[in-house]
């Protein structure tokens, strides 16, 4: 994308930034899983 | 210590002429020598500072590494007394001495480094900024440095028998513990926004305007893998120093600070993708500094992450403490890249600073220094083991 203004910028940087944090969020969410899968259930 | 506890595994030998002893000693008389130097013919004598880098690796390394990787005093004592994790009590001690020692080092070491270090007191005395980073960072790592002293008091209390001003300091840790948490918050990010005066001159990889927000999770990161690294080191060494208790609370507190670990690192991994992108500074991963920028944050940030999580699940004390390792060189690398090797990034090579072999020598010397004083005080003083005169009151 051509970015010739910073509205251009924060456009294209956001809407990257935006994408990614749909990402981290989904892969946080299995990375929590995949990290406390074999855990004991100490609290119960 | 009472007696039941001891003996286990033999102690280390008597002789004075062990080979720790022995190298320390050695490091420790070159450093003096070079100390002396230093003091008598200036820093143009000992370092490669030069107008491009006036902070070379006394402050890159003692200074930034050292303040992240003492970080796991106030990590530990917040999880402990903040929020309630009585089952890693075991870790505090250990971790505040190392933090207490961090600290200390890096204002010897700061001694070093500044043109006239009997001003350092100058900041609170007579100048006017009190808007500079440096003067908070100065602020907080005196008030800190002070909050770690009366944190570790109880231990040579306990050793001299000093019972009423041991219980009146114990009193007091729920205080120092939050004192020590908003102080350490404050300062270690303040570290990172030191360089947001140095837009253009810290590579636009590194730099970044959540430069203190990188800085503060990753002292979390240091600090945890501080306290994993030093607890294996100790059991390694000091394993005949350890009561039931501590060597019992090993496992868990090796698990437990590896899952946190590997948790803040995927949080410090994406939000390092998230600043790359904020800047838009994707065309810069191709270059030469973005090869070693994935290095950095493949090698030393997302390995760790991944490396930690399967140590969790698999209960792989060995590849935990590994992992801590590396993790600790990752901290080390990333505060050298931003103060050293990122900085002033498109001078030729010849201008660009490497240290002098006695800048180097006096950041050994400084490290020896503190492993002698870290061995002095855990085979004399309650660190590893509770007093029986306390057991179970802090």
């Amino acid at each position: 994308m051509d970015i010739f203004t910073l509205q251009d910028f924060y456009t294209y940087t956001k809407g990257i930034t935006y994408i990614l944090m749909v990402l981290i969020l989904v892969g946080m969410t299995g990375f929590w899983l995949f990290l406390t899968e074999r855990d004991e259930d100490d609290y119960e | 210590m009472s007696e039941a506890t001891v003996g286990k595994i033999s102690p280390p030998s008597k002789s004075v002429y062990t080979p720790f002893n022995v190298i320390a000693g050695i490091i420790i008389v070159i450093g003096l020598v070079i100390t002396v130097l230093r003091f008598t013919k200036g820093l143009s004598a000992v370092t490669n500072l030069d107008d491009n880098y006036p902070w070379g690796i006394w402050i890159g390394f003692d200074l930034m590494a050292g303040v992240a990787l003492a970080a796991g005093g106030y990590v530990t004592s917040a999880a402990v007394y903040i929020f309630g994790m009585k089952r890693y009590h075991s870790a505090v001690r250990p971790a505040i001495l190392t933090g207490f020692l961090g600290y200390a080092l890096v204002v010897f070491a700061l001694h070093y480094d500044v043109g006239r270090p009997w001003r350092l007191p100058y900041p609170f005395l007579m100048q006017q900024g009190t808007t500079s980073l440096l003067f908070e960072v100065a602020a907080c790592v005196a008030l800190y440095l002070t909050v770690l002293f009366i944190e570790f008091t109880p231990a040579p209390m306990e050793w001299l028998g000093l019972k009423r001003a041991r219980n009146i300091v114990v009193k007091l840790t729920m205080l120092l513990t939050i004192f020590g948490v908003i102080l350490s918050t404050l300062h270690q990010s303040s570290l990172g926004a030191l360089f947001l005066i140095a837009p253009a001159k810290l590579h636009p990889l590194w730099y970044s305007g959540y430069l203190p927000v990188f800085f503060f999770i990753s002292s979390i990161i240091a600090g945890l893998s501080m306290v994993i690294f030093e607890s294996s080191l100790s059991h390694r060494y000091f394993a005949h120093k350890m009561d039931e208790t501590h060597i019992a609370e090993k496992e868990g507190v090796a698990l437990g600070f590896a899952k946190a670990a590997s948790l803040v690192l995927a949080g410090y991994f994406s939000i390092k993708v998230i600043g790359i992108s904020a800047d838009n500074n994707w065309h810069y991963l191709g270059t030469g500094f973005g090869l070693w920028f994935l290095v950095e944050l493949l090698g030393f940030v997302a390995l760790p992450c991944m490396l930690y999580a399967i140590g969790v699940r698999d209960k792989n004390l060995t590849l935990i403490k590994w992992t801590s390792a590396l993790t600790v060189f990752g901290i080390v690398l990333n505060r050298l890249n931003i103060s050293l090797i990122a900085f002033n990034w498109y001078l030729p090579a010849e201008e660009k600073y490497f240290p002098h072999w006695m800048e180097i020598g006096i950041s050994v010397f400084i490290v020896t220094v503190g492993l002698v004083v870290f061995k002095f005080i855990v085979t004399r003083m309650p660190i590893l083991y509770e007093h029986p005169d306390h057991k179970g009151g802090h």
